[in-house]
């Protein structure tokens, strides 16, 4: 049986406290980035663009038809960042809107201590994508 | 050359502060210098023996906070060579000071039609105070163009200042590309049409010998944090005869010489500007920090800051894939540059898990950034105090993250 969300949760807190220095915590986050899957350069457009002051986030997210599931497919132009979307990923994609609404990711990228770039939202589209992801959750939550 | 930089080092007690468990390596001091330890003992040793408001009182704490505040307004003159104290305004950094003149000598001689020529290369402090203004006035902005090395167009200059132009406010040295403008030749070019000038000195001032009569500008405007001073205080310099005739800017106490409801005196020079209790603290701090740099000489930061950037240039523009923005023949202190397949906020952040501090964005200067067609750059900035071993390190650490993105 697949692992739950909190399973997965889990399982990136405790790779990442395998390393103790930072450089190394980074490589970790660029390399999980590199392993997602490519987006379509087409879906990078004005519209699915999450501006941040020094990076961006493109980001297509939709409901699995016939179910309360949300997939997404992200990517952005800064590494670290897209390390963070994997890490989204890893905890969102394919999850019941009710989990993505329910989980704790401030909480989680806290535990990772990389919350300062969650918070600081000027810098990079992160925050803005999780709350677009949000949204999308809580429509299909209420639909 | 009698330069021991290792013994500034020792100045400076925040250098020997670790980052992630790494030696600190400063290299963000375009943005703001670090503190020598003069500095933050006049600051302490202000509020533990002297702290009391100034002008106003006649016991003993309130004399020693005038003469130290009034003894770093002689500081300031004698360190820009200013005609007079009276010519000495303190405010809280350059930002304000180009407010001032954009909102009093601005509002009074600058109308319909009129003109204001500023460069491609300002800092937004030296670009919306007027724009501001011109949008008030009816007024139009002119923009002296650059080339790609980063230099102004000095031809395209000279064709901008017509009948129409009441003002040249140019930058001595550009914040996000090093550039050092030639402004001695610029200002007598401007006076030439009868037009006054303002410098912006903030990143000059802690870079250059600066000499307000010799450069014969009208204003110059400098922020101490960057000269090694406390944040919250800086210097907006003016001509004497321009400043007489300039209207008060904000109203309160110590500006004026009388009030009552019907008619109001103004106070003199330098007190007609500076309304309401100033940093005094600050000011003391500046008065501090300006003894320091010229203890060391200025001329003795230039000439090892200079041999800091040869190194620099040379060591950095041999990394692979770096492209430097700004090369212009007379630079100081700035490398701005963008590393192909590394996005700089990467750079900036993988950077400082070695301990390495630079800044990375846009700089405060978005018409710079469109101008190279670049998002954003990565800046390391020096002063006095950083070493050929910081560059290694900022170099070393540049391949290496290139490493980890490759």
């Amino acid at each position: 049986m697949a692992a739950s969300q909190e399973e997965r949760a889990e399982d990136i807190r405790d790779t990442f406290a395998m390393f103790d220095d930072w450089t190394d915590r980074y490589q970790l986050l660029i390399d999980m980035g590199q392993k997602l899957p490519p987006m379509d350069p087409a879906d990078k457009t004005e519209e699915t663009r999450v501006k941040g002051c020094q990076s961006n986030v493109w980001l297509v997210a939709r409901p699995v038809p016939g179910s309360d599931r949300i997939e997404f497919v992200a990517d952005s132009d800064s590494a670290i960042v897209k390390g963070m979307v994997a890490i989204l990923e890893r905890v969102y994609s394919g999850e019941p809107a009710a989990n993505i609404l329910s989980f704790d990711v401030e909480k989680l990228l806290a535990d990772l201590e990389l919350e300062q770039h969650l918070s600081m939202n000027r810098r990079n589209g992160l925050a803005g994508m999780v709350a677009r992801i949000k949204d999308l959750a809580a429509e299909v939550a209420g639909s | 050359m009698s330069y021991d930089v290792w013994k500034v080092r020792g100045d400076f007690p925040i250098l020997k502060e670790t980052v992630y468990g790494k030696p600190l390596v400063y290299l963000d001091n375009a943005n703001t210098t670090q503190k020598p330890q003069a500095v933050i003992d006049a600051i302490t040793d202000f509020y533990t023996s002297s702290n009391a408001n100034i002008h106003r009182a006649n016991h003993l704490l309130s004399e020693r906070a005038t003469r130290g505040f009034e003894g770093a307004r002689e500081k300031v003159r004698e360190f820009l060579n200013a005609a007079a104290v009276e010519e000495i305004l303190f405010v809280r950094n350059a930002t304000e000071g180009i407010n001032l003149v954009a909102q009093t000598f601005g509002r009074q001689n600058i109308g319909e039609g009129d003109e204001i020529v500023v460069s491609a290369m300002e800092h937004h402090a030296n670009i919306v105070p007027w724009q501001m203004l011109c949008e008030e006035r009816g007024a139009q902005l002119r923009v002296i163009p650059i080339t790609d090395e980063g230099e102004l167009e000095l031809d395209e200059y000279a064709r901008l200042l017509t009948p129409r132009t009441k003002l040249v406010a140019i930058v001595h040295m550009s914040n996000a590309l090093g550039t050092v403008n030639p402004i001695g030749e610029m200002i007598a070019a401007a006076h030439a049409h009868g037009v006054p000038v303002l410098v912006d000195a903030a990143q000059s001032a802690y870079h250059r010998r600066l000499d307000v009569q010799a450069l014969d500008c009208d204003f110059l405007a400098l922020s101490g944090h960057k000269l090694y001073g406390p944040t919250g205080i800086g210097v907006l310099y003016g001509k004497r005869e321009l400043l007489e005739a300039m209207p008060p800017w904000q109203g309160g106490g110590d500006m004026i010489a009388s009030v009552s409801f019907e008619k109001t005196i103004f106070n003199a020079l330098p007190n007609k500007f500076e309304a309401g209790t100033p940093h005094i603290a600050g000011a003391i701090g500046l008065g501090a920090a300006i003894d320091y740099i010229t203890a060391l000489g200025m001329d003795n930061i230039e000439a090892y800051e200079g041999e800091l950037m040869t190194y620099g240039a040379q060591a950095l523009t041999a990394v692979k894939e770096l492209r430097m923005i700004g090369t212009a023949k007379e630079k100081a202190s700035v490398f701005s540059f963008t590393v192909t397949g590394v996005h700089p906020q990467d750079l900036g952040t993988l950077l400082n898990a070695s301990g390495i501090a630079i800044r990375t964005g846009q700089h405060c200067a978005h018409p710079v950034m469109q101008r190279y067609g670049v998002e954003s750059t990565a800046r390391a900035s020096l002063a006095c105090y950083n070493t050929r071993e910081e560059i290694d390190a900022l170099v070393a650490g540049i391949r290496r993250v290139q490493e980890m993105l490759g």
